[in-house]
């Protein structure tokens, strides 16, 4: 008897003894992992309670948490305004021009950027047209500036002068903007698109492409029946990825490359640059915010159709 | 064996990445030629590819203004270093937590750092938090703490590497050398991850040196931390910019350079990227590789 429960106690003090071994290693994982929680929580939980200030009436004498609650009043010029009009279809018509030029672009530069048997040279095209992609907008809008500056500029004082053509005033024109700002989009990222096609494009099995060939297939008929079938499974998740991105923008492109021109605001206003201007030139918190909270609500459900849509497609490509 | 029929193709591949090739060169190449560009041939022909005259006076007025331009180019690589180096090391400590799987609570943390991936309160809401309750207004934390330091994408790429690509054999059998997971984590973990770590480093990297946001929304215009991105944005604001931060040196205003200083501001901006690009090129290019880059 007394032997059992001698062993029966020094089994529950090992048990013990193993718990607490068991929580001092999870301990120090729960540690390790505190930091990036606490960044995390400050940095993206705490907005989560600032966003209320788009439903409060604004009040500096009580302090911008604490005005009236308003319910949805500051919201009422996002559907009945102009401006939100415009900021709202910018958004959406840049973001779909985007997508389908930069998709074709992307895929048909990819195919043929494949079909380039030499290393070495593959290799030069690949740094070059990478370049861009690394520099900041601002610098990008210097870039830009050296070509379009109505005094300056490349294209003004040289192009347009070799064929006796006028000048124009590339910064007050609004009609050539989209073309510019779908021009600058893609020069920035077509290297990448290629890199990212090329990529895939390379897992697709030899073995098709030969049995093509024995079959008499022209190159023409390989791209289209084999290389874009294959292809297809990956565009349709990047295209619907970024269907659930169309209530963002890019907002460097939109705000550098104009250089903050008044008279473009028409063609390059989107969601993002139009809450900047709100807070940080005009001083309309409320109005910054609730164009916020809509454009992270609309993202959101957006977010979660697109996830769902793929979720039914193949399941393995869905984001959660 | 090579038919007629792939040397076309090849041969209109070469055409189109020419000529991608050189439009993605050019505007770099006419910056670099603008910023040595006698500032008179400049007014008069425009910034040009052959300029009628060249001079090295923007880059002369830049050393006597090195004052203002070498404090932001201190700024710029202090916050990259600091922040990267910090951002990778809370990055990589969470991602390691997260890779074991018999850790109670994995589940809640996961979805504590997905949902920030889904949803997010807006840049406004955000200013608002850094500003009113945590007074990062004006102080080098308003550069290196919103929105850069990490992100869930980060921290999912490193876990999805500690989980998956080391081998856990290696890991079992520390761990029965009953070593503590700090140790393991320090000496076996992070030189094992080198290639991810590279890759999601350099790419912070880059992000910290770009970055012109956080200048603009937490800084005021004369503040004396801005970034060399910072500096740039606010040239492009205020042409006067160079100006009014002329630091006492009495100058003539009119003696400044500045249709072709601003370029060379900007090439001094970009050098370090031009110089390092071979190295964040060949790790970006194995990053896609292994599906650690994402758009």
């Amino acid at each position: 008897m007394q032997a059992t429960k001698n062993t029966g106690k020094s089994i529950s003090l090992a048990a013990k003894k193993k718990k607490k071994r068991k929580l001092k290693k999870y301990l120090g994982l729960y540690l390790m992992a505190l930091p990036a929680m606490i960044y995390i929580f400050i940095n993206n939980y705490m907005p989560l309670f600032g966003m209320q200030i788009a439903f409060r009436k604004l009040d500096y004498s009580k302090g911008v948490f604490r005005g009236d609650f308003v319910g949805l009043k500051n919201f009422e010029f996002l559907f009945s305004t102009r401006d939100a009009f415009i900021m709202i279809r910018n958004t959406v018509l840049y973001n779909l021009l985007f997508i389908v030029v930069g998709t074709v672009l992307g895929l048909a530069m990819a195919i043929l950027f494949n079909e380039i048997k030499s290393k070495k040279l593959s290799r030069i095209y690949q740094s070059s047209v990478l370049i861009p992609y690394f520099i900041s907008m601002v610098v990008v809008s210097y870039l830009a500036f050296s070509f379009l500056s109505a005094e300056n500029g490349f294209i003004n004082n040289t192009l347009l002068r070799a064929f006796g053509k006028e000048d124009v005033s590339w910064y007050a024109e609004p009609k050539y903007w989209p073309y510019i700002l779908l021009f600058i989009h893609m020069w920035k990222g077509i290297g990448y698109s290629i890199l990212m096609y090329t990529a895939r494009l390379i897992t697709i099995n030899d073995e098709y492409y030969e049995a093509a060939t024995l079959d008499g297939a022209s190159k023409w008929q390989k791209v289209w029946r084999i290389t874009l079938p294959m292809l297809k499974p990956v565009m349709i998740m990047m295209f619907i990825l970024a269907l659930g991105r169309m209530f963002y923008s890019d907002f460097g492109l939109f705000y550098q490359i104009p250089m903050g021109s008044g008279q473009l605001y028409n063609v390059t206003t989107t969601i993002d640059t139009y809450s900047f201007r709100a807070l940080m030139k005009i001083g309309d918190i409320t109005k910054s915010t609730a164009t916020g909270v809509f454009q992270s609500l609309v993202g959101f459900i957006l977010i979660l159709l697109a996830n769902m849509t793929i979720r039914k497609i193949s399941k393995e490509d869905a984001l959660f | 064996m090579r038919t007629l029929e792939d040397k076309r193709w090849a041969f209109v591949g070469h055409v189109c990445m020419i000529i991608l090739s050189i439009l993605a060169l050019a505007p770099f190449v006419l910056l670099i030629i603008a910023s040595f560009t006698d500032e008179a041939a400049a007014i008069r022909n425009g910034y040009s590819y052959v300029p009628e005259g060249w001079s090295l006076d923007a880059y002369g007025y830049i050393l006597r203004q090195w004052g203002v331009i070498g404090r932001s180019y201190l700024v710029s690589m202090t916050v990259t270093v600091v922040g990267t180096v910090a951002g990778i090391t809370m990055a990589s400590m969470i991602g390691y937590t997260l890779s074991k799987r018999d850790l109670p609570g994995r589940r809640i943390i996961l979805f504590f750092i997905t949902f920030t991936m889904l949803f997010n309160g807006g840049l406004t809401a955000t200013y608002i938090i850094y500003t009113q309750v945590f007074n990062i207004k004006n102080t080098i934390f308003g550069l290196l703490i919103p929105n850069l330091l990490m992100n869930g994408y980060s921290i999912m790429m490193l876990r999805n590497y500690f989980e998956f690509v080391i081998p856990p054999a290696l890991v079992e059998a520390a761990q029965i050398d009953g070593a503590k997971e700090i140790t393991l984590f320090g000496k076996i973990i992070i030189p094992l991850s080198m290639p991810m770590i590279a890759t999601v480093g350099l790419t912070s990297a880059l992000i910290y040196w770009n970055d012109w946001m956080n200048g603009v929304y937490y800084l005021s215009a004369n503040s004396k931390l801005q970034s060399i991105q910072t500096l740039l944005q606010n040239m492009n604001e205020n042409v006067k910019f160079l100006q009014q931060n002329d630091l006492g040196t009495q100058v003539d205003a009119s003696s400044i350079p500045s249709v072709t200083i601003r370029m060379a501001i900007a090439v001094v901006g970009i050098l370090p990227v031009l110089l390092l690009y071979p190295i964040f090129q060949r790790w970006f290019v194995k990053g896609i590789a292994v599906g650690a880059v994402k758009g």
